[in-house]
Formats: structure tokens, C-alpha cells, sequence
């Protein structure tokens, strides 16, 4: 193998197989994969979720994680939060021309044992590869099929008086990359609790928690946009409103900090590995409990409240005391000057 | 967040606004102006406005620093953006900035092919000129007394280098001029100022006491949490309340009476004070910053001969009102209609810091 990839390797021919068998195959190993049809057999009976989801980050690596752990977890995730358990992958690589052949290891070595983790096989896939200055590096594409376990999720479903939980702090993956881009912090500097770093991890005990424990209107991930722009997702053009206590709201003081410094806000930052979670009040502590002592949700809490007063909008109550909208993100997040 | 965080105990913040409170029942109604763009969010992110009596009006005044960025300086830098060989490097707030035409900027313009980049520092345009020896880099340098001596520092690295493709565009601005034009105009009705932190970390609070001196007019140098911005209105509402107009530095953690000697003399070796537009106060006496003739090499004005009026502003937008105070945001027809962050007609509404944006992200709500 070249240490780097070439356009040899998106030929489709020799050096492609080469890719496949030495790389891909021994990494996902799988008799679904193994076979290399044109497409996968798969075992199932039951309804199915089905979903999609593209990756681009630049830098493909940063605190916390990497375009590979985030591929597996962004389409886990999407099926969990939809009420599926999630089972098969698909992985589709865009290589640009000149990338380094160890950076493709070390992503795939990661796709491998992010799959492992959360239970899911991948089942087929593709590899690209363009020229150079065509891509940024790498590209990628999952789809996933889940097992539908949780049929009754829907925005239908809220009513007034239930709760909102967060599963763990807002925005860090947003604020990661953020200041992974700015060259302010280390991308490999992943000391959890310590450092910046993203929370990129799949859901599926999470939800599973949360759905074992009591009655849940919705889930969702709140990945672009952040907190603030599913929650209004959740109650724009309806009758409902939701209102936050910010105090409630966990926010890691290092995310606190690098958003000070960037001139964002937590609450409009992606989070990769959170779940937003809409339950029936009088299940709130069990749920809560359920997150809570589940890996990952040690940090969850009730931040607000399904209420009547302005219908369609998200409210915030400051730690000061004052009152204001929390509207939908509007483009992209710029840092600011000074 | 960290702008909330200095009150451990709502119950502090409590007791300052009562206090808050009895002075306003003292001094009838006022009208106190910030000048930064990040106390802007501040104020509206913390929802202050909604817990202070009704006698006192919280306004911004020209503290964004694109928003004061004339749209006439932006068909420019949008003509020198259509140069394949120039590359344009942009401190991310300026990105969506319009000039005179709707829909113009320079993510626009980057969609159609042209080269800009954003940077978060003025040593990554620096670096970007370094990997693209082929490009003309121009760093677009926005801001004021803040980020003028970083600036100043890139240019003196780029001529200790001797990089020769590498160039800034200044657009950099003095407070001062601009606080003294403001004043001097028929229509201020401003009875206090709560001065910018950030940039009296450079400057120095000293730079501030012309407001009490030659104007009347108190003066607290304020920070940027909740707590900050509360003891720093109550500080403007007592001196208001004595009939006592002072110079009070709340934000004593981060600024000295003479500011940061380092960074002016940085700023002093680099730059001369010029005349300058400023998007709703004309062209103000002083208000700017220009690169020394010594730096020529690396000024993209003489390099490519940059220069450009004020530029009209776009039919209705009131941003050179809002900018001065004199009409809040949501008095301009366009504000939440046909200017919104989604779609903005007025730099205030594109800005992250900029009134209009402030005022439409963060609506405050009654209790």
C-alpha cells in the first residue's frame, strides 16, 4: 500500500480491492459484509427505522473524537431518537487525492470500535476517491436501519405540563470544533472532564434508559443548531410553548469559556452524543434517575417546561431573573471580532 | 455561562436592582448607552432590560465594530474580492456584512468564486499568505483599539519577514472621535455611558474621563457578566441621582487607569490617527486608524489603491439611527419584517453584536 491515497484506489480496480481487503474488510468484518456483493442480505422481521447522514467536519479530527466515531454516531443516534434500535450501516468513504493512508487507519480503526460499542454491523459500503483539492480530506456517508422498538414518538405527543430533559452538557462538540478550527486547543487532547472536549457517543443505552423508565413524548439529538433550535423545532407552529430555566441548563465551564471567547452561545453549539427528551411530568425523577445512572447521562436534568403562554416559542428564564425568546439558529455560527 | 455566572445567588442580584430602583426614583428617566458590542449581547442574553425600572432606557450605541463599518467600504472590499489573485481574509462577523446592494456580501460573493477566508486572528491571515506564496492576501482589519495591536503585530511580523504578499486593509477605528462626534450631534440624549471593557484594557479608563470633563457626563468603565453590568448601572444611577458626573472602573480585575502600555505602543509604531467614516456618524475627525507611511508595503489601500465613499444607506434601514442611539430597533419599519437575520437589509441585524440583532434574537418578555 502507498502511504498515501492515490486515484489508483477509487479505480474500482486492483488497488481498490487492495483498500478493501486489507483495510476495510478485516476492520468491519461481518458474513454480511464479507460476501462483497453489490448489496448486503440482511436478517430482520418488523418495522424498520431508516436513516441517513453525511459528514464533513473539518478538522476530520478533534477533541474528543474523530470523523469516524462521529459517522457511526450521528447515524445511531438518528435511528435511536426515532425510536429504533439500531442494526446495520452502511459507509460510504470520499477520499481526496494526497490523504494519508495512517489518517484513513486510525478513522476506520475508530468506525470499527465505535461499531462494536454500540452494537451495529456494517454491512456495505463504497469508497470514492477525487482529486486533489476536490474534497476536503475525507468525506463520509452512513445510512442506517434500526429496529423500530418505540412506535409512539412524536412532536403530536407533547402536552402541557410535561418536562424537558437534557441528557448531559450543551454544546461541546460545537465549541471542539470551533476551537479545534481556530488552532486553540490540542485534537488530540481528550481528558474527559478536564479539557474541551466533544461529547461525541452514541445514545443507544440512553434512550433505551429513558424509554424503560417512563412515559416519553420525544427524542431527538440536538446536533446543528443545538439545544435551543430542536427545542423550537419541537413547538414551532403549535399551540405549546416551552420554557427553559437557564440555571438548569449544565454547561461544562471549559465550553462555557471557549464560547465566551469565541462570542457563541452553548445553547445553539452541536452536541453528538445528547438527547433531548420530552416526558410526562409525573415520570420526570424517574427518568431522570434512569439518566443518570446511565454512562454518559451523569450530568442529565429537567431545564424546562411545556407551557401555554406563548404558543409556538421558546422562552428562558435568565439566572438574573430576566425574561427573553430563545428563537431557532439564523445561519451559520460566525465568532466575532473582539 | 460565563456571563451570567457572577451572581452565586439570585438573591445579590436581587438587592442591587432594588437599589437600582430607589435611584431611579430619584433621578426620573434616564438613558444610559453602551458602546461595545459584546455588552449589547450581554445586556440581552442576561434579559437586564426586563428587570429594570421603566424610567431607564438601555441603548447601544456605535460599539459593533462591523456595524460601523461604512456600506461604501464594503462594495470595495467586495470589488477587490472579484480579483482571482486576491484572497481575502475576514474576521467571520464581517462574512455577511451588505453594502449598498440587497443580498450582496462576501459569503455571497465566496459562493461565486471568490477567495476569502475566516480567520480568527490576523497571524492566521499571515499564514494563509505563507502556504499561497501565488495569492495576494489581504487581511480585512475591522475593530478597534482591541484588536489594533494585534493587527499592529502582524504587520510588524510581515515586514520583519519581508513578505511581500501579504497586505491589511485598514479599517480600524478610535472610540474617542467617535464618542465626542456623538455627543457634539443635535440629536444626543444620552445621560450616561457605560464604557467599553475590552477596549479600556488596551486604551485605559484614563481615556474616558473626557466624558465627565467635558461633557457632564458619568462614565463607568463596566465589565461583561450580569454582575458587571448591574453595579455598573447602579454606579451610573447613583452619580446621576448626586448630580456627581464621574469616571468609576467597575471592571478593576481587567483595566488600569493608564490601560496596556504594550499594546498603544504597538498600535502608536504602526499606525497615525486618520479621518474616517463610520456608518451613521460621517466622516468623523480622528475616528480611524491608518498604516503608517514607513508600512506601506504591507497597507492594501496603497497596494491597490483602495478607496471608496460612504455609500448610501439601503432605502428604510435606520442602522445609521440605531448605531447613534437615536431610533431603537424596533422603531425601523424593516426591523423582524423585511430585515431579519434570516434575510438583514442594515449591518445591526447581521452582526452578531450589532442592536438590531440583539434586540430580534433576544426579545425580551415581560414577567
Amino acid at each position: 500500500m502507498e502511504d498515501v491515497i492515490t486515484l489508483d484506489y477509487g479505480s474500482g480496480g486492483q488497488k481498490t480491492a487492495e483498500l478493501i481487503d486489507s483495510l476495510l474488510v478485516p476492520a468491519f468484518s461481518n458474513p454480511a459484509l464479507n460476501v462483497l456483493g453489490d448489496g448486503a442480505v440482511l436478517e430482520g422481521n418488523g418495522q424498520l427505522v431508516f436513516s441517513t447522514d453525511s459528514f464533513v467536519v473539518s478538522p476530520w479530527k478533534f477533541p474528543g473524537g474523530n470523523i469516524g466515531r462521529l459517522c457511526v454516531c450521528g447515524t445511531v443516534n438518528d435511528l435511536c431518537m426515532a425510536g429504533g434500535l439500531p442494526k446495520y450501516l452502511s459507509l460510504s468513504l470520499i477520499l481526496e487525492e494526497g490523504f494519508p493512508l495512517s489518517c484513513l487507519q486510525e478513522i476506520v480503526a475508530s468506525i470499527s470500535e465505535e461499531a462494536a460499542r454500540t452494537g451495529v454491523i456494517v454491512a456495505t459500503g463504497d469508497t470514492k476517491v477525487v482529486e486533489k483539492e476536490k474534497g476536503d480530506g475525507i468525506y463520509i456517508n452512513t445510512a442506517g436501519i434500526g429496529f423500530l422498538r418505540a412506535p409512539f414518538l412524536g412532536k403530536d405527543r407533547i402536552r402541557e405540563g410535561d418536562r424537558v430533559l437534557l441528557s448531559g452538557s450543551a454544546g461541546c462538540h460545537g465549541a471542539a470544533v470551533m476551537m479545534a478550527r481556530a488552532g486553540l486547543v490540542r485534537t488530540d487532547s481528550a481528558k474527559p472532564g478536564n479539557a474541551l472536549v466533544s461529547d461525541c457517543a452514541p445514545l443507544t443505552k440512553l434512550s433505551a434508559a429513558a424509554l424503560a423508565s417512563g412515559t416519553i413524548r420525544l427524542m431527538r439529538d440536538p446536533t446543528r443548531g443545538g439545544v435551543a433550535t430542536t427545542l423550537n423545532e419541537f413547538v414551532e407552529n403549535g399551540p405549546l410553548c416551552i420554557e427553559l430555566t437557564e440555571a438548569a441548563i449544565p454547561v461544562d465551564p471549559p465550553v462555557a469559556a471557549a464560547c465566551d471567547l469565541l462570542g457563541l452561545d452553548p445553547l445553539y453549539c452541536a452536541c453528538e452524543g445528547r438527547m433531548l427528551a420530552v416526558v410526562d411530568s409525573k415520570d420526570t425523577d424517574r427518568v431522570l434517575d434512569a439518566l443518570r445512572s446511565t454512562p454518559g447521562g451523569e450530568q442529565a436534568a429537567c431545564i424546562g417546561v411545556v407551557t401555554r403562554s406563548r404558543p409556538g416559542c421558546v422562552l428562558v428564564t435568565t439566572r438574573l431573573g430576566g425574561r427573553r425568546l430563545l428563537p431557532k439558529l439564523s445561519g451559520l455560527q460566525l465568532p466575532r471580532i473582539c | 455561562m460565563p456571563c451570567d455566572s457572577a451572581f452565586k445567588n439570585p438573591k445579590d442580584a436581587q438587592l442591587v436592582l432594588e437599589k437600582i430602583a430607589q435611584l431611579s426614583g430619584r433621578t426620573g428617566p434616564v438613558r444610559l448607552m453602551e458602546v461595545c458590542g459584546t455588552h449589547t449581547m450581554s445586556i440581552a442574553r442576561t434579559g437586564l432590560k426586563s428587570l429594570l425600572p421603566a424610567q431607564i432606557t438601555l441603548l447601544s450605541g456605535p460599539g459593533c465594530p462591523v456595524c460601523v463599518t461604512p456600506a461604501g467600504a464594503m462594495d470595495a472590499v467586495f470589488a477587490l474580492a472579484k480579483d482571482p489573485h486576491i484572497l481575502l481574509a475576514s474576521y467571520g462577523d464581517l462574512l455577511r456584512i451588505p453594502g449598498t446592494q440587497r443580498k450582496t456580501s462576501l459569503l455571497s460573493q465566496k459562493a461565486k468564486g471568490a477567495r476569502v477566508e475566516s480567520v480568527y486572528s490576523p497571524m492566521d491571515a499571515l499564514r494563509l499568505a505563507k502556504a499561497h506564496p501565488e495569492l495576494e492576501v489581504v487581511f480585512l482589519g475591522v475593530g478597534f483599539e482591541t484588536t489594533a495591536p494585534g493587527t499592529a503585530a502582524c504587520i510588524l511580523q510581515a515586514a520583519s519577514e519581508k513578505l511581500s504578499n501579504f497586505s491589511v486593509l485598514c479599517l480600524l477605528k478610535r472610540t474617542e472621535p467617535a464618542l465626542r462626534s456623538l455627543i457634539e450631534a443635535k440629536d444626543f440624549g444620552v445621560s450616561g455611558f457605560l464604557c467599553p471593557g475590552h477596549v479600556a484594557a488596551v486604551t485605559g479608563s484614563d481615556a474616558f474621563s473626557f466624558l465627565p470633563k467635558d461633557y457632564g457626563l458619568p462614565a463607568v468603565v463596566a465589565g461583561f457578566d450580569a454582575a458587571d453590568l448591574l453595579y455598573s448601572v447602579a454606579e451610573l444611577m447613583r452619580m446621576l441621582a448626586d448630580g456627581r458626573p464621574g469616571l468609576k472602573n467597575e471592571y478593576v480585575r481587567v483595566v488600569r487607569p493608564e490601560g496596556n502600555p504594550a499594546a498603544l505602543s504597538l498600535t502608536d509604531r504602526v499606525f497615525s490617527p486618520c479621518d474616517a467614516f463610520w456608518r451613521g456618524l460621517g466622516c468623523v475627525s480622528k475616528g480611524g486608524f491608518a498604516i503608517r507611511e514607513e508600512f506601506a508595503l504591507w497597507d492594501s489601500a496603497r497596494k491597490f489603491g483602495f478607496s471608496f465613499s460612504e455609500g448610501a444607506e439601503p432605502p428604510g434601514c435606520c442602522c445609521a439611527q440605531v448605531i447613534r442611539g437615536v431610533v431603537p430597533p424596533t422603531d425601523c419599519p424593516l426591523f423582524g419584517k423585511a430585515c431579519t437575520p434570516q434575510d438583514p437589509i442594515g449591518p445591526c441585524m447581521v452582526s452578531s453584536e450589532g442592536a438590531c440583532a440583539a434586540a430580534y434574537r433576544y426579545r425580551q418578555i415581560p414577567l
